[in-house]
């Protein structure tokens, strides 16, 4: 037993270098941002101060973040609308052979990042394409890039598959003897769909929801290139304060904010799917 | 409903695709911003090969995906040996700090690591933001990604096997190189390759930590779709999506070959 004791003791020692990178890489900055966002700048130096997360709350940045939720939130809830029944018809048995369907709906995620949000650039600018076909065919051109739509349009697309993967994992492995009791039973396709099917793929749906929402509400790439303004979502607003207009103390306090707001949403999330897998059992 | 279901998944595929498709077709219209097809032109690749910030910004990415996850294999590697060996709430804490860069938000991670080194240059006047700093950053939220692909083969794996060795005579040193590192070095490779991808993909860390003059590819693709369309992203975007494809068809055919190798080795036993 001490022999063992000793031998671990010894491989333990392995993650010491690993140890310190992580206080220096991981611990450190995250003590300096919580520091920087409860002081101020003064004359004589810095001092506790609670005015940054005031500020934080006044309704200028209190809408900024509301849009942030909100917009995500849309984005969320299109990406399930729109991904449940690629996930869902590609599960099915006349699609659950062609393998090759899923790939090609997983390939743009390996595209850059950046390329695909630039893309709709060249889409929907003045002179981009679909204005240039509205023109041909004598329509008005109309205003679609630099507007909150735009930014919606490029969260769904970059984020689309993250919704399609794990739903159409959770429904592929989904006992079909389930299904074929429940219309041996009588039941019509649409109440195997409301009272089993989607029922038993809510986990798939809740992880997408979490991969989806996450980085749509944290996002500044894709406000900056295809939506208008400066401040546009909670994103942009520490980007501004850290690289524009250098008010670290509080761009730490929204960085705080946004950190709060993570650990929030996934803790609603994963509570909402412990309740779904619990309905499921019964 | 069987042609719906056909339908609706045809017209999401051309959502996914339509944009790339663009990018590609007005790569080779002679026409600068313009929607319009004036005429075939190769002239953007030209100029794309031509500009020097590009071919810069593009030996930065690559080498420092390659450097950082190098580094943070090895870092990452050792990290989670010693971890599996740890017990109790020493090995609860370590993990939860292990996944902090996992889940923290990207933006945050580039700030909180800007302010890092910004405080440290108040003590060494004479250091900037720069590659540098750009390769620590990436080692730093690689690392974590490198010891969450490595813990679960040295969970798989008998603990026995690394004691007998010691128990033979074998230094700590020959029992990790000779007994450990064979079994886990899926896990290393795996964590590699994901570590190779995020770093090649990373845009929001690498702009909130590099300095004036230091791009990688994703930071110059930012600054100049910024200003609007560009003929050259577009032809870029089309090399790296062939790219792409080019890399997917060479990892399945590899992954078919391995499988019917394994297949044929399996047939042979029996």
């Amino acid at each position: 037993m001490a022999v063992m004791r000793s031998a671990e003791g010894q491989r333990a020692r392995m993650a010491a270098p690993y140890l310190l990178w992580a206080f220096i890489f991981i611990i450190v900055p995250i003590i300096l941002i919580i520091y920087y966002s409860l002081t101020i700048e003064t004359d004589s130096g810095p001092v506790f101060s609670w005015s940054n997360y005031a500020r934080a709350f006044e309704p200028t940045y209190l809408s900024v973040m509301w849009r942030s939720v909100l917009l995500a939130l849309i984005c969320t809830i299109i990406c399930v609308l729109a991904g449940y029944p690629v996930a869902y018809i590609m599960a099915s048995k006349e699609y659950s052979s062609k393998g090759f369907l899923l790939f090609l709906f997983l390939v743009p995620m390996w595209m850059n990042f950046l390329l695909r949000t630039y893309s709709w650039i060249a889409i929907l600018e003045n002179n981009g394409v679909i204005n240039t076909i509205l023109k041909a065919i004598g329509l008005p051109a109309l205003k679609l890039l630099y507007v909150d739509q735009a930014v919606v349009l490029g969260m769904v697309y970059n984020f689309l598959p993250f919704m399609i993967l794990p739903i159409y994992t959770v429904l592929r492995k989904m006992d079909q003897n389930l299904i074929e009791a429940a219309q041996d039973l009588g039941a019509d396709n649409r109440l195997v769909f409301i009272n089993l099917i989607l029922p038993l793929s809510m986990p798939g749906v809740i992880s997408g929801v979490t991969m989806v929402f996450m980085p749509a509400v944290t996002t500044f790439i894709i406000s900056s290139l295809l939506g208008g303004g400066q401040y546009m979502l909670i994103g942009n607003l520490i980007e501004r304060q850290f690289l524009k207009v250098s008010d670290w103390h509080f761009g730490s306090a929204v960085s705080v904010i946004i950190i709060a707001l993570v650990i929030v949403s996934t803790s609603v999330f994963s509570i909402a799917d412990k309740d779904s897998e619990g309905g499921a059992l019964f | 409903m069987k042609h719906l279901k056909r339908f609706y998944l045809g017209l999401m595929l051309l959502f996914m695709y339509a944009p790339i498709a663009i990018l590609i077709v007005y790569s080779f219209n002679a026409s600068k911003s313009r929607a319009n097809w004036t005429g075939f032109t190769f002239d953007w690749y030209i100029a794309l090969f031509n500009d020097p910030e590009i071919s810069k910004a593009l030996y930065n990415t690559l080498t420092i995906a390659v450097l950082s996850s190098a580094i943070s294999a090895v870092i990452g590697t050792a990290a989670a040996v010693g971890i599996d060996a740890m017990r109790g709430f020493k090995k609860t804490l370590v993990m939860a700090v292990t996944n902090i860069p996992v889940v923290n938000p990207d933006i945050v991670t580039g700030v909180s690591l800007m302010i890092l080194y910004i405080a440290v240059f108040r003590f060494f006047p004479s250091l900037k933001l720069g590659y540098g700093t750009l390769l620590l950053s990436h080692v730093a939220f690689n690392t974590s990604y490198i010891i969450l692909s490595v813990l679960p083969k040295l969970r798989q794996m008998d603990d026995n096997l690394y004691e007998a060795a010691l128990d033979l005579g074998a230094s700590p040193m020959a029992g990790f190189f000779k007994v450990i590192l064979p079994e886990i070095l899926p896990g290393i490779v795996t964590g590699a390759l994901l570590a190779f991808t995020m770093s090649l993909d990373d845009f929001v860390v690498s702009f909130f930590t590099t300095g004036s003059g230091v791009s990688n590819l994703s930071i110059l693709i930012y600054s100049m779709a910024r200003r609007g369309v560009n003929p050259k992203i577009n032809a870029l975007s089309t090399i790296m999506f062939m790219a792409v494809l080019l890399l997917l068809y060479v990892i399945n055919r590899t992954d078919t070959t391995k499988s019917k190798s394994k297949k044929l080795i399996s047939e042979g036993d029996k």
